[in-house]
């Protein structure tokens, strides 16, 4: 073969996830109760759009998390050596951005590097220039007169690239009919989906150009060892979408069966779990994950045998953060899980379920487990984007992910210290800004419809 | 009331004894203090000499829990646990790993880290409320539709922006305020102008948001229908109705954070140099210093359990219909 597929700790989780959601799709169909909620939210024009976006996010995410190691070549004994680099199959397709890196900063859409070098004339004088870029805009003679018109003419191209892919779609979608597209564009009702379809235009034009021209520059820049910034915050979003997602994996488990066991069956299980919960909640947050971290650099430092490669060791670190941000973060949860639990406890249906003598198990899985899960669900998908922007916090305090991780914290904190540089090397935190916040405003507003549809009570209460 | 109050202390006892107990496990049992000792020195080439001086030096040298060596009570006493642990109840918080009093340094840094929270919240308050207000009496509206979009947007700003963006756009490009640093007594307050303008500005996304809810649920409810029945104008039911009764659940929300005002701020403390709490705790994590953090680890948990108190207290003094048992 010529590569070896890897599978990462934080990957088999995600593929855990999928599984989880793909699952849970195919039971809902079966059950319209299941799918009614999700209808009310799809008939949100603002959830649709946030969903194209997040969707574009997810995508992005989950090719960066199909890893892999190419085969170098072959052993005497016939066995195929493989690289021990592991790239994901987004690197693959993101390779000429990967491997365009230039000496040092530059600004987005330059020629020119952002530091004065000393240049050998050919006539051997020493002059110190600007030296043009390796990648960035190195096909063209004379780039202060040809760049503009340059880069009109691919920013044109990925345009029309981008609607042409949508004018593509849209015609799958009507199957060719224009009569089923004109009544579509008129009706109230499918609002929504317009709504979809424009977001969708929106982001395959966004990523058209951003193809086109990231061919000829690097349209973020390049941070300090001329690695292009776009693909920096490319590569940070399955940093994000991991902590975002796994944190809340993790955590669930403890946090459903404890808080519905001390819901359920109250008196000294109430007061022991109660008692877990508000010791863990009473520890700063901030506090206990910064102790957590130090306390696993020691281990990592202590037992480096154990990683075979920094992948692995940043992976492991990563797994780790969602493993304890999951841990400070389940206490909310539990609380919202057993006040709920208390409630149902005393409906008929559980009180006749007791009286036939069904097992405190049965009755809380087949029972109370099925009417808290709308409650389970509405605080993962709000967590997400509170999650998202912890992450950048945490890694400026340097407690966050591993400084080789690409993220968008990690982003953040090394180009902070450059804002003191006269001109301002900002395109860094520009990206991460564009990112986070496209992400994370999608998410939110998604959020709240989805809190919205499931239980409008609850608003109140977190 | 007091024999609520002595309940709920007394419960806060076996929480305290958690916390601690969980700091111990966290700090000596999972890694030893020859780990710490280890991460400290440089970790490949370091003699056992060195470990055992800097333990000595700290006092890490000593049995965990139970020391077979000493005699009589000194068998629990002379231990790690003991030392750094139990002593942590009395408030001595010993010394830091590079040889400070830390119970000093926290008193001295406090009041920076006040003079920024204080004002923080207070600012942040009158803003959030007058601007949800705004938005809660024009509902429906365009203004209320617009002003909830601009709160969600401003929600999904990491933190992290709102202060670099502050410093580069007040402190650099426009030089009104320094960009950071900090001054003894009253001369402080230039240095202050830009973390509180910061600090209320970035809280005004989610707060704003969450206090229109508050309103708009006072608003919908028969008492204020009563009030508007009688002839009330509109802005009578706001403010003497709706604003009232929505202020209690804002109030209480309020107490819970007051006692850990002495934190300080991590993010805004060490974005603009001030010496306060929140930038010695991030000094400390930076510099791994395991003594200070196990510190206001148990700090921020006295001070987070006592909002939690005080804010069972202020629900009876603000609602008469609670009532405690």
């Amino acid at each position: 073969m010529p590569f070896q597929p890897v599978i990462l700790a934080t990957d088999a989780l995600i593929y855990l996830l999928l599984a989880l959601v793909l699952g849970f799709v195919w039971y809902a169909r079966q059950h319209p109760h299941l799918i009614s909620p999700w209808r009310r939210v799809g008939r949100s024009r603002t959830a649709m759009g946030a969903l194209v976006v997040i969707a574009f996010y997810v995508v992005i995410g989950l090719l960066d998390t199909l890893h892999f190691r190419l085969a170098t070549g072959q052993t005497e004994d016939g066995k195929v050596r493989y690289s021990t680099e592991v790239h994901s199959v987004f690197d693959l397709l993101a390779t000429p951005l990967r491997e365009s890196s230039e000496k040092t900063y530059s600004a987005p859409f330059a020629t020119h590097l952002f530091t004065k070098e000393n240049i050998q004339l050919p006539d051997g004088r020493q002059v110190r220039e600007y030296p043009r870029l390796k990648y960035g805009g190195a096909h063209l003679d004379n780039p202060h007169r040809d760049r503009a018109g340059d880069i009109f003419r691919l920013a044109t191209l990925g345009v029309l690239g981008g609607a042409a892919v949508f004018g593509c779609l849209m015609l799958i979608a009507f199957r060719f009919r224009a009569a089923g597209l004109s009544s579509w564009w008129t009706d109230p009702a499918r609002g929504p989906s317009r709504t979809a379809a424009i977001v969708l235009l929106i982001m395959l034009v966004l990523t058209g150009m951003s193809i086109s021209l990231s061919g000829g520059y690097h349209i973020l820049g390049t941070d300090k060892v001329g690695e292009d910034v776009f693909y920096q915050a490319l590569k940070s979003i399955r940093t994000g979408l991991v902590i975002g997602t796994l944190t809340t994996l993790v955590m669930l488990p403890a946090a459903v069966l404890l808080g519905i066991m001390a819901g359920y069956f109250r008196g000294w299980v109430d007061d022991v779990i109660q008692y877990l919960y508000t010791t863990l909640s009473s520890v700063p947050g901030v506090l206990l994950i910064a102790a957590a971290v130090l306390m696993m650099q020691i281990y990592m430092n202590n037992n480096q045998d154990d990683f075979n490669s920094l992948t692995e060791r940043a992976d492991t670190r990563l797994l780790f953060l969602c493993l304890i941000l999951g841990v400070t973060s389940w206490t909310g949860l539990c609380r919202l899980l057993r006040g709920e639990a208390l409630k149902l406890r005393q409906l008929e249906y559980v009180q006749a379920a007791q009286a036939f003598g069904v097992s405190h198990f049965t009755v809380l899985l087949r029972h109370v487990l099925p009417n808290v899960m709308h409650i389970v669900l509405i605080v993962v998908v709000l967590d997400f984007s509170g999650l998202v922007l912890a992450e950048a916090v945490l890694s400026y305090i340097n407690i966050g992910v591993d400084p080789n991780t690409n993220s968008w914290g990690n982003m953040i904190n090394s180009a902070r210290l450059e804002l003191a540089r006269e001109p301002v090397v900002w395109w860094s935190l520009f990206a991460a800004f564009i990112f986070m916040f496209a992400l994370v405003l999608a998410a939110n507003l998604f959020a709240d419809v989805v809190r919205d549809a499931f239980d409008p009570r609850l608003r109140e209460r977190t | 009331m007091m024999a609520y109050i002595i309940r709920r202390t007394l419960y806060a006892i076996p929480i305290l004894i958690g916390v601690n107990l969980l700091t111990f496990m966290l700090f000596f049992v999972v890694n030893s203090p020859e780990d710490m000792a280890r991460m400290h020195l440089g970790n490949k080439r370091v003699t056992d000499e060195a470990i055992q001086q800097w333990k000595v030096e700290r006092g890490y040298e000593k049995p965990l829990v139970y020391n077979v060596a000493a005699d009589g009570m000194g068998k629990l006493t002379d231990t790690i646990f003991f030392e750094k642990s139990v002593k942590l109840f009395a408030f001595d918080f010993g010394q830091s790993d590079s040889g400070r009093n830390i119970g000093h340094d926290i008193s001295q840094r406090m009041w920076p880290s006040l003079a920024i929270a204080i004002p923080v919240m207070l600012v942040g308050l009158a803003v959030n409320i007058s601007f949800s207000l705004m938005l809660a009496f024009f509902r429906g509206t365009y203004l209320d539709f617009w002003g909830v979009v601009l709160c969600v947007a401003m929600m999904s700003i990491s933190g992290l922006f709102y202060i670099i963006g502050g410093q580069v756009l007040l402190g650099k490009l426009l030089n009104l305020a320094p960009i950071s640093g900090y001054d003894t007594g009253v001369n402080a307050w230039k240095f202050l102008i830009l973390p509180v303008l910061i600090g209320v500005v970035s809280s005004i996304g989610s707060g704003s948001r969450w206090y229109r809810t508050l309103f708009l649920e006072e608003i919908n409810k028969d008492f204020v229908r009563t009030a508007r029945a009688k002839g009330l104008s509109e802005n009578w039911v706001l403010f003497r109705h709706v604003l009232r009764n929505a202020l209690i659940p804002i109030l209480t929300g309020v107490v819970v954070v007051l006692p850990s005002l002495f934190m300080g701020s991590l993010l805004l403390e060490s974005f603009f140099g001030v010496p306060g709490l929140g930038s010695y705790t991030i000094d400390a994590i930076q510099r791994q210093d395991f003594a200070i953090v196990r510190a206001m680890v148990f700090l921020g948990a006295v001070l987070y359990i006592l909002g939690l108190l005080l804010t069972d207290i202020s629900y009876t003094i603000a609602d008469p219909r609670v009532r405690l048992d």
